[in-house]
Protein backbone atom coordinates (compact mmCIF):
# COMPACT_ATOMS: atom_id res chain seq x y z
CA UNK A 1 0.00 0.00 0.00
CA UNK A 2 2.90 2.25 0.09
CA UNK A 3 3.32 5.17 -2.06
CA UNK A 4 -0.38 4.44 -3.61
CA UNK A 5 -3.09 6.44 -3.28
CA UNK A 6 -6.42 4.78 -2.83
CA UNK A 7 -9.48 5.70 -4.77
CA UNK A 8 -12.61 5.06 -3.69
CA UNK A 9 -16.47 6.42 -3.42
CA UNK A 10 -17.75 7.80 -0.64
CA UNK A 11 -18.28 7.65 2.55
CA UNK A 12 -14.93 8.12 3.25
CA UNK A 13 -15.35 7.63 7.20
CA UNK A 14 -16.55 4.83 8.60
CA UNK A 15 -17.37 3.88 12.41
CA UNK A 16 -15.91 0.69 12.50
CA UNK A 17 -19.35 -0.69 13.21
CA UNK A 18 -20.22 -4.15 11.13
CA UNK A 19 -23.50 -5.50 10.61
CA UNK A 20 -21.94 -8.44 13.38
CA UNK A 21 -21.26 -5.99 16.34
CA UNK A 22 -25.07 -4.76 14.98
CA UNK A 23 -26.11 -8.16 15.65
CA UNK A 24 -24.47 -9.00 18.21
CA UNK A 25 -25.71 -6.02 20.32
CA UNK A 26 -28.96 -7.48 19.15
CA UNK A 27 -28.67 -11.02 20.85
CA UNK A 28 -26.94 -9.27 23.74
CA UNK A 29 -30.48 -6.84 23.91
CA UNK A 30 -32.54 -10.14 23.73
CA UNK A 31 -30.80 -12.04 26.67
CA UNK A 32 -33.03 -11.01 28.97
CA UNK A 33 -35.72 -11.47 27.47
CA UNK A 34 -34.47 -15.33 26.88
CA UNK A 35 -33.67 -15.27 30.70
CA UNK A 36 -37.15 -13.84 31.86
CA UNK A 37 -38.52 -16.92 28.65
CA UNK A 38 -37.11 -19.42 30.74
CA UNK A 39 -38.08 -18.22 34.38
CA UNK A 40 -41.77 -17.78 33.33
CA UNK A 41 -42.42 -21.05 31.13
CA UNK A 42 -39.35 -23.62 32.02
CA UNK A 43 -36.80 -25.01 30.17
CA UNK A 44 -39.01 -26.41 27.37
CA UNK A 45 -38.78 -22.46 26.72
CA UNK A 46 -35.42 -22.80 26.02
CA UNK A 47 -35.23 -25.99 23.53
CA UNK A 48 -37.84 -24.02 21.32
CA UNK A 49 -34.91 -20.86 21.37
CA UNK A 50 -32.34 -23.39 21.06
CA UNK A 51 -34.34 -24.91 17.89
CA UNK A 52 -35.17 -22.23 16.51
CA UNK A 53 -31.48 -20.97 16.35
CA UNK A 54 -29.60 -24.06 15.01
CA UNK A 55 -32.41 -24.29 12.78
CA UNK A 56 -32.21 -20.75 11.06
CA UNK A 57 -28.33 -21.11 11.07
CA UNK A 58 -28.08 -24.10 9.40
CA UNK A 59 -31.02 -23.00 6.48
CA UNK A 60 -28.84 -19.55 6.32
CA UNK A 61 -25.59 -22.14 5.69
CA UNK A 62 -27.07 -24.39 3.54
CA UNK A 63 -29.24 -21.96 1.12
CA UNK A 64 -26.08 -19.93 0.66
CA UNK A 65 -24.38 -23.02 -0.09
CA UNK A 66 -26.91 -24.09 -2.65
CA UNK A 67 -26.99 -20.93 -4.00
CA UNK A 68 -23.24 -20.58 -4.65
CA UNK A 69 -23.14 -17.13 -2.61
CA UNK A 70 -20.79 -16.19 -0.36
CA UNK A 71 -21.55 -17.36 3.13
CA UNK A 72 -23.03 -14.44 5.78
CA UNK A 73 -23.79 -17.12 8.50
CA UNK A 74 -20.89 -15.37 10.26
CA UNK A 75 -23.00 -11.90 10.52
CA UNK A 76 -24.97 -13.24 13.03
CA UNK A 77 -28.72 -11.95 11.28
CA UNK A 78 -29.68 -15.97 11.11
CA UNK A 79 -29.12 -15.71 14.99
CA UNK A 80 -31.27 -12.67 15.60
CA UNK A 81 -34.01 -13.99 13.16
CA UNK A 82 -34.37 -17.61 15.02
CA UNK A 83 -34.46 -15.94 18.44
CA UNK A 84 -37.03 -13.55 17.41
CA UNK A 85 -39.45 -16.13 15.95
CA UNK A 86 -38.64 -18.54 19.09
CA UNK A 87 -40.01 -15.15 20.88
CA UNK A 88 -42.91 -15.11 19.10
CA UNK A 89 -44.12 -19.04 19.21
CA UNK A 90 -46.31 -20.36 22.25
CA UNK A 91 -43.76 -22.74 24.76
CA UNK A 92 -45.96 -25.67 24.03
CA UNK A 93 -45.26 -25.45 19.80
CA UNK A 94 -43.61 -29.00 18.63
CA UNK A 95 -39.98 -28.34 17.48
CA UNK A 96 -40.59 -29.29 14.23
CA UNK A 97 -42.92 -27.01 13.27
CA UNK A 98 -40.50 -24.13 14.74
CA UNK A 99 -38.02 -25.50 12.63
CA UNK A 100 -40.36 -25.42 9.82
CA UNK A 101 -41.02 -21.56 10.89
CA UNK A 102 -37.39 -20.95 11.17
CA UNK A 103 -36.74 -22.44 7.31
CA UNK A 104 -39.57 -20.38 6.15
CA UNK A 105 -38.29 -17.40 7.33
CA UNK A 106 -34.63 -17.82 6.36
CA UNK A 107 -35.01 -19.05 3.27
CA UNK A 108 -38.47 -17.89 1.68
CA UNK A 109 -38.44 -14.62 3.40
CA UNK A 110 -34.96 -13.35 3.52
CA UNK A 111 -32.71 -15.38 0.91
CA UNK A 112 -34.86 -16.12 -2.11
CA UNK A 113 -34.92 -12.29 -1.90
CA UNK A 114 -31.17 -11.57 -1.95
CA UNK A 115 -29.77 -12.04 1.82
CA UNK A 116 -29.45 -9.91 4.60
CA UNK A 117 -30.65 -5.87 3.84
CA UNK A 118 -32.53 -7.13 0.60
CA UNK A 119 -35.79 -8.97 2.56
CA UNK A 120 -38.88 -6.18 2.02
CA UNK A 121 -40.34 -8.14 5.42
CA UNK A 122 -38.98 -9.22 8.42
CA UNK A 123 -38.10 -12.91 8.16
CA UNK A 124 -39.14 -13.64 11.87
CA UNK A 125 -42.54 -12.27 11.58
CA UNK A 126 -43.04 -14.30 8.05
CA UNK A 127 -42.56 -17.41 9.97
CA UNK A 128 -45.16 -16.39 12.36
CA UNK A 129 -47.30 -15.59 10.12
CA UNK A 130 -47.01 -18.83 8.06
CA UNK A 131 -46.99 -20.67 11.28
CA UNK A 132 -49.82 -19.39 12.40
CA UNK A 133 -51.50 -20.12 9.15
CA UNK A 134 -50.22 -23.42 8.86
CA UNK A 135 -50.77 -24.89 12.35
CA UNK A 136 -53.97 -22.38 14.33
CA UNK A 137 -54.47 -25.22 16.72
CA UNK A 138 -50.57 -25.19 18.50
CA UNK A 139 -50.35 -21.45 17.55
CA UNK A 140 -52.93 -20.84 19.89
CA UNK A 141 -52.28 -22.93 23.27
CA UNK A 142 -51.46 -20.60 25.72
CA UNK A 143 -49.88 -22.06 29.07
CA UNK A 144 -50.22 -19.76 32.31
CA UNK A 145 -46.69 -18.52 33.16
CA UNK A 146 -44.89 -20.80 36.16
CA UNK A 147 -47.23 -23.21 35.92
CA UNK A 148 -44.17 -25.65 35.22
CA UNK A 149 -43.37 -25.34 38.85
CA UNK A 150 -46.27 -26.73 39.65
CA UNK A 151 -47.51 -24.14 41.83
CA UNK A 152 -49.98 -22.25 39.78
CA UNK A 153 -53.72 -23.90 39.68
CA UNK A 154 -54.66 -23.06 36.37
CA UNK A 155 -52.65 -24.42 33.32
CA UNK A 156 -54.00 -23.40 30.55
CA UNK A 157 -55.42 -19.77 30.59
CA UNK A 158 -56.85 -17.12 27.59
CA UNK A 159 -54.10 -14.25 26.92
CA UNK A 160 -55.10 -10.55 27.88
CA UNK A 161 -55.66 -9.89 24.85
CA UNK A 162 -58.63 -12.22 24.72
CA UNK A 163 -59.73 -11.53 27.97
CA UNK A 164 -60.11 -7.91 26.35
CA UNK A 165 -62.16 -9.37 23.46
CA UNK A 166 -64.42 -11.13 25.88
CA UNK A 167 -65.07 -7.74 28.14
CA UNK A 168 -63.49 -9.50 30.77
CA UNK A 169 -60.80 -6.12 31.67
CA UNK A 170 -61.18 -6.40 35.20
CA UNK A 171 -59.49 -9.63 35.92
CA UNK A 172 -56.38 -8.08 34.08
CA UNK A 173 -53.93 -6.97 36.42
CA UNK A 174 -51.18 -3.77 34.98
CA UNK A 175 -48.56 -4.36 36.92
CA UNK A 176 -48.49 -8.22 36.44
CA UNK A 177 -48.52 -7.96 32.45
CA UNK A 178 -45.20 -5.64 33.56
CA UNK A 179 -43.15 -8.97 35.19
CA UNK A 180 -44.81 -11.21 32.41
CA UNK A 181 -47.33 -12.75 34.72
CA UNK A 182 -49.22 -13.95 31.97
CA UNK A 183 -50.13 -16.68 29.12
CA UNK A 184 -48.60 -15.74 25.84
CA UNK A 185 -45.91 -16.12 23.57
CA UNK A 186 -42.33 -16.86 25.13
CA UNK A 187 -40.18 -13.50 24.83
CA UNK A 188 -43.07 -11.43 24.11
CA UNK A 189 -44.83 -11.41 27.89
CA UNK A 190 -42.10 -9.52 30.05
CA UNK A 191 -42.45 -5.84 29.16
CA UNK A 192 -39.69 -4.98 31.71
CA UNK A 193 -37.31 -7.90 30.42
CA UNK A 194 -37.60 -6.46 26.56
CA UNK A 195 -37.24 -2.41 27.96
CA UNK A 196 -33.90 -3.38 29.05
CA UNK A 197 -32.87 -4.83 26.00
CA UNK A 198 -34.61 -1.81 23.91
CA UNK A 199 -32.74 1.00 26.35
CA UNK A 200 -29.32 -1.05 25.38
CA UNK A 201 -30.00 -0.69 22.11
CA UNK A 202 -30.89 2.78 22.07
CA UNK A 203 -27.68 3.90 24.33
CA UNK A 204 -25.60 1.79 21.75
CA UNK A 205 -27.46 3.97 19.05
CA UNK A 206 -27.90 0.29 17.23
CA UNK A 207 -31.92 1.83 16.78
CA UNK A 208 -33.41 4.99 17.02
CA UNK A 209 -35.89 5.45 20.11
CA UNK A 210 -38.18 7.37 17.15
CA UNK A 211 -40.23 3.73 16.02
CA UNK A 212 -40.63 2.51 19.59
CA UNK A 213 -42.14 5.49 20.83
CA UNK A 214 -44.46 6.92 18.23
CA UNK A 215 -45.73 3.00 18.02
CA UNK A 216 -46.36 2.51 21.65
CA UNK A 217 -47.40 6.24 21.94
CA UNK A 218 -50.28 5.57 18.71
CA UNK A 219 -51.26 2.77 20.31
CA UNK A 220 -51.47 3.93 24.04
CA UNK A 221 -53.42 7.18 22.41
CA UNK A 222 -55.55 5.35 20.21
CA UNK A 223 -56.83 3.00 23.17
CA UNK A 224 -57.24 5.61 25.18
CA UNK A 225 -59.74 7.44 22.34
CA UNK A 226 -61.11 4.27 21.92
CA UNK A 227 -62.24 4.21 25.77
CA UNK A 228 -59.98 0.92 26.42
CA UNK A 229 -57.58 0.56 29.34
CA UNK A 230 -54.19 2.03 27.55
CA UNK A 231 -52.03 0.38 30.21
CA UNK A 232 -53.02 -2.94 29.30
CA UNK A 233 -52.88 -2.71 25.39
CA UNK A 234 -49.46 -1.48 25.51
CA UNK A 235 -48.15 -3.95 28.19
CA UNK A 236 -50.09 -7.03 26.82
CA UNK A 237 -49.43 -8.73 23.66
CA UNK A 238 -46.93 -8.62 21.02
CA UNK A 239 -46.37 -4.83 21.54
CA UNK A 240 -43.24 -4.19 23.12
CA UNK A 241 -41.20 -6.84 21.15
CA UNK A 242 -42.74 -5.61 17.84
CA UNK A 243 -42.13 -2.15 18.31
CA UNK A 244 -38.36 -2.71 19.88
CA UNK A 245 -37.07 -5.61 17.92
CA UNK A 246 -38.96 -5.84 14.99
CA UNK A 247 -40.36 -2.69 13.62
CA UNK A 248 -36.85 -1.16 13.94
CA UNK A 249 -35.60 -3.48 11.37
CA UNK A 250 -32.65 -1.72 9.02
CA UNK A 251 -34.02 -3.73 5.75
CA UNK A 252 -37.65 -2.79 6.35
CA UNK A 253 -38.12 0.58 7.75
CA UNK A 254 -38.05 4.08 6.18
CA UNK A 255 -34.62 5.82 6.66
CA UNK A 256 -35.31 9.01 6.74
CA UNK A 257 -37.27 10.82 10.41
CA UNK A 258 -40.53 11.63 8.68
CA UNK A 259 -40.81 8.43 7.03
CA UNK A 260 -39.73 6.45 10.30
CA UNK A 261 -42.63 8.62 11.99
CA UNK A 262 -45.35 7.87 9.53
CA UNK A 263 -44.44 4.15 9.45
CA UNK A 264 -44.77 4.06 13.12
CA UNK A 265 -47.80 5.72 13.52
CA UNK A 266 -49.25 3.47 10.78
CA UNK A 267 -48.24 0.24 12.59
CA UNK A 268 -49.98 1.67 15.98
CA UNK A 269 -53.19 2.39 13.71
CA UNK A 270 -53.21 -0.99 12.35
CA UNK A 271 -52.55 -2.88 15.53
CA UNK A 272 -55.43 -1.13 17.27
CA UNK A 273 -57.73 -1.35 14.19
CA UNK A 274 -56.30 -5.51 14.56
CA UNK A 275 -57.13 -5.78 18.04
CA UNK A 276 -60.17 -3.64 18.63
CA UNK A 277 -62.25 -4.56 14.72
CA UNK A 278 -60.51 -7.36 13.73
CA UNK A 279 -61.29 -11.01 14.10
CA UNK A 280 -58.02 -11.84 15.44
CA UNK A 281 -56.87 -10.90 19.57
CA UNK A 282 -53.56 -9.65 18.22
CA UNK A 283 -52.48 -7.57 15.11
CA UNK A 284 -49.03 -6.15 15.92
CA UNK A 285 -47.18 -8.88 13.62
CA UNK A 286 -49.54 -8.24 11.00
CA UNK A 287 -49.19 -4.54 11.43
CA UNK A 288 -45.29 -4.00 11.08
CA UNK A 289 -45.51 -6.56 7.63
CA UNK A 290 -47.95 -4.43 6.11
CA UNK A 291 -45.89 -1.38 6.84
CA UNK A 292 -42.44 -2.59 5.88
CA UNK A 293 -44.70 -3.53 2.20
CA UNK A 294 -45.92 -0.09 2.00
CA UNK A 295 -42.15 0.93 2.81
CA UNK A 296 -40.70 1.76 -0.08
CA UNK A 297 -43.63 4.13 -0.57
CA UNK A 298 -42.98 6.13 2.34
CA UNK A 299 -39.39 6.72 1.52
CA UNK A 300 -40.86 7.58 -2.05
CA UNK A 301 -42.69 10.32 -0.35
CA UNK A 302 -40.72 11.24 2.34
CA UNK A 303 -37.34 11.73 0.26
CA UNK A 304 -35.00 15.04 1.24
CA UNK A 305 -33.91 17.44 -1.26
CA UNK A 306 -31.22 17.69 -2.51
CA UNK A 307 -29.11 20.34 -1.05
CA UNK A 308 -29.20 23.29 -3.88
CA UNK A 309 -32.09 21.94 -5.30
CA UNK A 310 -35.07 24.19 -6.43
CA UNK A 311 -38.67 23.74 -4.70
CA UNK A 312 -41.07 22.46 -6.96
CA UNK A 313 -42.24 25.28 -8.07
CA UNK A 314 -45.74 26.50 -6.74
CA UNK A 315 -48.79 26.16 -9.69
CA UNK A 316 -50.07 29.27 -10.63
CA UNK B 1 -44.45 -33.10 -42.15
CA UNK B 2 -45.37 -35.25 -38.77
CA UNK B 3 -42.59 -33.26 -37.42
CA UNK B 4 -44.49 -30.59 -37.63
CA UNK B 5 -47.66 -31.70 -35.70
CA UNK B 6 -45.97 -33.13 -32.90
CA UNK B 7 -44.29 -29.84 -32.27
CA UNK B 8 -47.43 -27.81 -32.17
CA UNK B 9 -48.81 -30.26 -29.86
CA UNK B 10 -45.89 -30.65 -27.72
CA UNK B 11 -45.33 -26.68 -27.34
CA UNK B 12 -47.87 -26.81 -24.84
CA UNK B 13 -46.44 -29.18 -22.45
CA UNK B 14 -43.34 -27.22 -21.94
CA UNK B 15 -41.90 -24.82 -23.83
CA UNK B 16 -45.16 -22.84 -23.85
CA UNK B 17 -47.37 -23.98 -21.12
CA UNK B 18 -50.01 -21.88 -20.98
CA UNK B 19 -50.08 -21.23 -17.04
CA UNK B 20 -46.46 -21.87 -16.04
CA UNK B 21 -44.57 -20.19 -19.57
CA UNK B 22 -47.25 -17.81 -20.50
CA UNK B 23 -48.93 -16.81 -17.41
CA UNK B 24 -52.44 -16.97 -18.86
CA UNK B 25 -55.40 -18.17 -16.88
CA UNK B 26 -54.13 -18.09 -13.26
CA UNK B 27 -57.22 -17.14 -11.92
CA UNK B 28 -58.58 -20.91 -11.92
CA UNK B 29 -55.34 -21.99 -11.51
CA UNK B 30 -55.31 -20.23 -7.99
CA UNK B 31 -58.71 -20.56 -7.45
CA UNK B 32 -58.92 -24.22 -7.66
CA UNK B 33 -55.69 -26.20 -7.24
CA UNK B 34 -56.21 -26.80 -3.49
CA UNK B 35 -56.82 -30.36 -4.27
CA UNK B 36 -55.18 -32.69 -7.45
CA UNK B 37 -58.67 -33.74 -8.16
CA UNK B 38 -59.92 -30.22 -8.61
CA UNK B 39 -57.02 -29.56 -10.99
CA UNK B 40 -58.02 -32.75 -13.04
CA UNK B 41 -61.68 -31.14 -13.23
CA UNK B 42 -61.04 -28.21 -14.28
CA UNK B 43 -58.02 -28.90 -16.75
CA UNK B 44 -60.80 -31.56 -18.31
CA UNK B 45 -63.26 -29.23 -18.78
CA UNK B 46 -60.88 -26.42 -20.02
CA UNK B 47 -59.44 -29.09 -22.97
CA UNK B 48 -62.50 -29.89 -24.01
CA UNK B 49 -63.93 -26.01 -24.69
CA UNK B 50 -60.33 -25.32 -25.80
CA UNK B 51 -60.31 -28.30 -28.16
CA UNK B 52 -63.86 -27.58 -29.50
CA UNK B 53 -63.58 -24.16 -29.79
CA UNK B 54 -60.29 -24.14 -31.88
CA UNK B 55 -61.90 -26.82 -34.16
CA UNK B 56 -65.36 -24.51 -34.64
CA UNK B 57 -63.31 -21.03 -34.69
CA UNK B 58 -60.90 -22.60 -36.98
CA UNK B 59 -63.50 -23.58 -39.27
CA UNK B 60 -65.20 -20.45 -39.64
CA UNK B 61 -61.93 -18.30 -39.84
CA UNK B 62 -62.69 -17.43 -43.54
CA UNK B 63 -66.52 -16.43 -43.07
CA UNK B 64 -66.00 -14.43 -39.29
CA UNK B 65 -65.20 -10.83 -40.86
CA UNK B 66 -62.09 -9.62 -38.82
CA UNK B 67 -63.72 -6.40 -37.12
CA UNK B 68 -66.16 -8.57 -35.11
CA UNK B 69 -64.32 -11.69 -34.88
CA UNK B 70 -63.94 -12.07 -30.62
CA UNK B 71 -67.36 -10.99 -29.99
CA UNK B 72 -67.92 -14.32 -32.65
CA UNK B 73 -65.26 -16.32 -31.04
CA UNK B 74 -66.47 -15.71 -27.04
CA UNK B 75 -70.14 -16.99 -28.39
CA UNK B 76 -68.65 -20.07 -29.47
CA UNK B 77 -66.35 -20.38 -26.13
CA UNK B 78 -69.75 -19.76 -24.27
CA UNK B 79 -71.85 -22.35 -26.30
CA UNK B 80 -69.08 -24.76 -25.40
CA UNK B 81 -68.73 -23.76 -21.66
CA UNK B 82 -72.30 -23.63 -21.53
CA UNK B 83 -72.32 -27.44 -22.58
CA UNK B 84 -69.37 -28.24 -20.38
CA UNK B 85 -70.71 -26.92 -17.53
CA UNK B 86 -74.40 -28.79 -17.96
CA UNK B 87 -72.92 -31.92 -18.33
CA UNK B 88 -70.47 -31.49 -15.13
CA UNK B 89 -73.56 -29.98 -12.91
CA UNK B 90 -75.68 -33.61 -13.97
CA UNK B 91 -72.95 -35.84 -13.90
CA UNK B 92 -70.36 -35.22 -11.71
CA UNK B 93 -72.49 -32.85 -8.43
CA UNK B 94 -68.84 -32.74 -6.45
CA UNK B 95 -67.09 -31.78 -8.85
CA UNK B 96 -69.21 -29.21 -9.55
CA UNK B 97 -69.43 -27.90 -5.91
CA UNK B 98 -66.04 -27.55 -5.90
CA UNK B 99 -64.89 -25.71 -8.35
CA UNK B 100 -68.46 -23.58 -8.15
CA UNK B 101 -67.82 -20.13 -10.43
CA UNK B 102 -64.85 -20.67 -11.95
CA UNK B 103 -66.69 -23.42 -14.00
CA UNK B 104 -68.85 -20.69 -15.71
CA UNK B 105 -66.03 -18.71 -15.96
CA UNK B 106 -63.79 -20.64 -18.57
CA UNK B 107 -65.78 -17.93 -20.94
CA UNK B 108 -63.34 -15.54 -20.09
CA UNK B 109 -60.38 -17.86 -19.75
CA UNK B 110 -57.35 -16.34 -21.39
CA UNK B 111 -55.83 -19.00 -22.66
CA UNK B 112 -59.21 -20.47 -24.74
CA UNK B 113 -59.41 -17.01 -26.27
CA UNK B 114 -55.35 -16.70 -26.77
CA UNK B 115 -55.23 -19.58 -28.45
CA UNK B 116 -58.13 -18.58 -30.23
CA UNK B 117 -56.57 -15.24 -31.64
CA UNK B 118 -53.12 -16.25 -31.92
CA UNK B 119 -53.77 -19.87 -33.45
CA UNK B 120 -57.38 -21.39 -34.24
CA UNK B 121 -57.95 -18.04 -36.27
CA UNK B 122 -54.83 -18.58 -38.30
CA UNK B 123 -54.48 -22.38 -38.73
CA UNK B 124 -56.34 -25.26 -40.12
CA UNK B 125 -58.18 -27.69 -38.54
CA UNK B 126 -55.99 -30.35 -38.03
CA UNK B 127 -53.21 -28.15 -36.55
CA UNK B 128 -56.24 -26.22 -34.60
CA UNK B 129 -57.05 -29.46 -32.89
CA UNK B 130 -53.54 -30.67 -32.15
CA UNK B 131 -52.76 -27.22 -30.33
CA UNK B 132 -56.00 -27.44 -28.82
CA UNK B 133 -55.35 -30.63 -27.11
CA UNK B 134 -51.41 -29.70 -26.22
CA UNK B 135 -52.18 -26.26 -25.04
CA UNK B 136 -55.33 -28.12 -23.04
CA UNK B 137 -52.78 -30.99 -21.57
CA UNK B 138 -50.17 -28.52 -20.27
CA UNK B 139 -52.82 -26.58 -18.59
CA UNK B 140 -54.10 -29.74 -16.74
CA UNK B 141 -50.99 -31.20 -16.14
CA UNK B 142 -49.73 -28.02 -14.34
CA UNK B 143 -53.21 -28.02 -12.43
CA UNK B 144 -52.51 -31.42 -11.34
CA UNK B 145 -49.08 -31.06 -10.48
CA UNK B 146 -49.66 -27.83 -8.51
CA UNK B 147 -52.90 -29.05 -7.05
CA UNK B 148 -51.23 -32.03 -6.07
CA UNK B 149 -48.31 -30.28 -4.51
CA UNK B 150 -50.59 -27.97 -2.28
CA UNK B 151 -52.95 -31.29 -1.73
CA UNK B 152 -50.18 -33.31 -0.22
CA UNK B 153 -48.86 -30.38 1.93
CA UNK B 154 -51.57 -28.99 3.07
CA UNK B 155 -54.29 -31.68 3.85
CA UNK B 156 -51.70 -35.14 3.27
CA UNK B 157 -53.91 -36.34 0.80
CA UNK B 158 -53.27 -37.13 -3.01
CA UNK B 159 -56.55 -37.21 -5.12
CA UNK B 160 -58.42 -37.91 -1.64
CA UNK B 161 -56.14 -40.80 -0.82
CA UNK B 162 -55.55 -42.27 2.39
CA UNK B 163 -58.29 -41.25 4.62
CA UNK B 164 -57.09 -38.92 7.13
CA UNK B 165 -53.51 -37.69 5.12
CA UNK B 166 -50.25 -39.39 5.82
CA UNK B 167 -48.66 -36.19 7.31
CA UNK B 168 -49.50 -33.62 9.56
CA UNK B 169 -51.30 -31.07 7.61
CA UNK B 170 -49.37 -27.39 6.68
CA UNK B 171 -52.67 -25.98 6.50
CA UNK B 172 -50.83 -22.33 4.82
CA UNK B 173 -50.57 -24.62 1.16
CA UNK B 174 -54.50 -24.68 0.78
CA UNK B 175 -54.81 -20.92 1.77
CA UNK B 176 -54.17 -18.49 -0.96
CA UNK B 177 -50.59 -17.63 -0.02
CA UNK B 178 -49.52 -21.45 -0.05
CA UNK B 179 -51.18 -21.18 -3.63
CA UNK B 180 -48.97 -18.00 -5.15
CA UNK B 181 -45.70 -19.86 -3.50
CA UNK B 182 -46.63 -23.29 -5.13
CA UNK B 183 -46.78 -21.39 -8.04
CA UNK B 184 -43.76 -19.20 -8.21
CA UNK B 185 -41.75 -22.37 -7.71
CA UNK B 186 -43.53 -24.16 -10.29
CA UNK B 187 -42.94 -21.09 -13.17
CA UNK B 188 -39.43 -21.24 -11.43
CA UNK B 189 -38.90 -25.00 -12.49
CA UNK B 190 -40.70 -24.47 -15.43
CA UNK B 191 -38.49 -21.77 -16.26
CA UNK B 192 -35.19 -23.92 -15.76
CA UNK B 193 -36.48 -26.80 -17.80
CA UNK B 194 -37.33 -24.37 -20.54
CA UNK B 195 -34.64 -22.56 -20.77
CA UNK B 196 -32.11 -25.87 -20.74
CA UNK B 197 -34.13 -27.24 -23.72
CA UNK B 198 -33.70 -23.96 -25.71
CA UNK B 199 -30.13 -24.33 -24.86
CA UNK B 200 -29.35 -27.57 -25.85
CA UNK B 201 -31.50 -26.87 -29.14
CA UNK B 202 -29.55 -23.88 -30.23
CA UNK B 203 -26.05 -25.75 -29.31
CA UNK B 204 -26.85 -28.53 -31.24
CA UNK B 205 -27.80 -26.51 -34.18
CA UNK B 206 -24.90 -24.43 -33.52
CA UNK B 207 -22.59 -26.91 -33.65
CA UNK B 208 -23.88 -28.84 -36.91
CA UNK B 209 -23.84 -25.42 -39.14
CA UNK B 210 -21.96 -22.77 -37.83
CA UNK B 211 -19.36 -25.29 -36.15
CA UNK B 212 -18.88 -27.54 -38.68
CA UNK B 213 -17.11 -24.61 -41.38
CA UNK B 214 -15.01 -22.75 -38.38
CA UNK B 215 -11.67 -23.40 -38.36
CA UNK B 216 -11.40 -22.64 -34.15
CA UNK B 217 -14.10 -25.48 -33.69
CA UNK B 218 -11.62 -27.60 -32.08
CA UNK B 219 -10.79 -24.81 -29.57
CA UNK B 220 -13.91 -24.08 -28.48
CA UNK B 221 -15.89 -27.09 -28.15
CA UNK B 222 -19.37 -25.18 -29.19
CA UNK B 223 -18.67 -22.90 -25.93
CA UNK B 224 -19.26 -19.68 -27.71
CA UNK B 225 -23.07 -19.22 -28.18
CA UNK B 226 -22.17 -15.73 -29.22
CA UNK B 227 -19.90 -17.08 -31.82
CA UNK B 228 -22.45 -15.86 -35.58
CA UNK B 229 -19.13 -15.99 -37.73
Amino acid sequence: MQGTLMVSSSPHLHCGMNTRDIMRDVIIALIPALIASVWLFGFRALAVEVVCVASAMAAEYLSRKVMKRPQTINDLSCVVTGLLLAFNLPVTIPLWQAAFGSVVAIVVAKQMFGGLGQNFVNPALVGRIVLMGSFPDTMNNWINPLAWTGKVDAVTGATPLALLAEDAAAQIDPLSLLFGLRGGCLGEVCAIALLIGGIYLVIRRVISPLIPLIYIGTVFVLAFVCGENPLIHILSGGLMIGAIFMATDYATCPINKWGKVVYAIGCGCITVLIRLAGSLPEGVSFAIVIMNILTPLIERFTRPRPFGEERKAVRS
Amino acid sequence: MANKYWQTFSKGLIKENPVLRLVLGTCPTLAVTTAAVNGLGMGAAATFVLLCSNIVISLLRKLIPGKVRLPAYIVVIAGFTTIVQMLVKAYLPAIDRSLGIYLPLIVVNCIILGRAEAFAGKNSVGLSALDGLGMGAGFTAALIVMGGIREFLGNGTLFGWPEGGIIPPITIFVLPAGGFFVFGMLIWITNRLSTKLEHKDTRKELTETVCAACPMAGNCHGEGAECHE
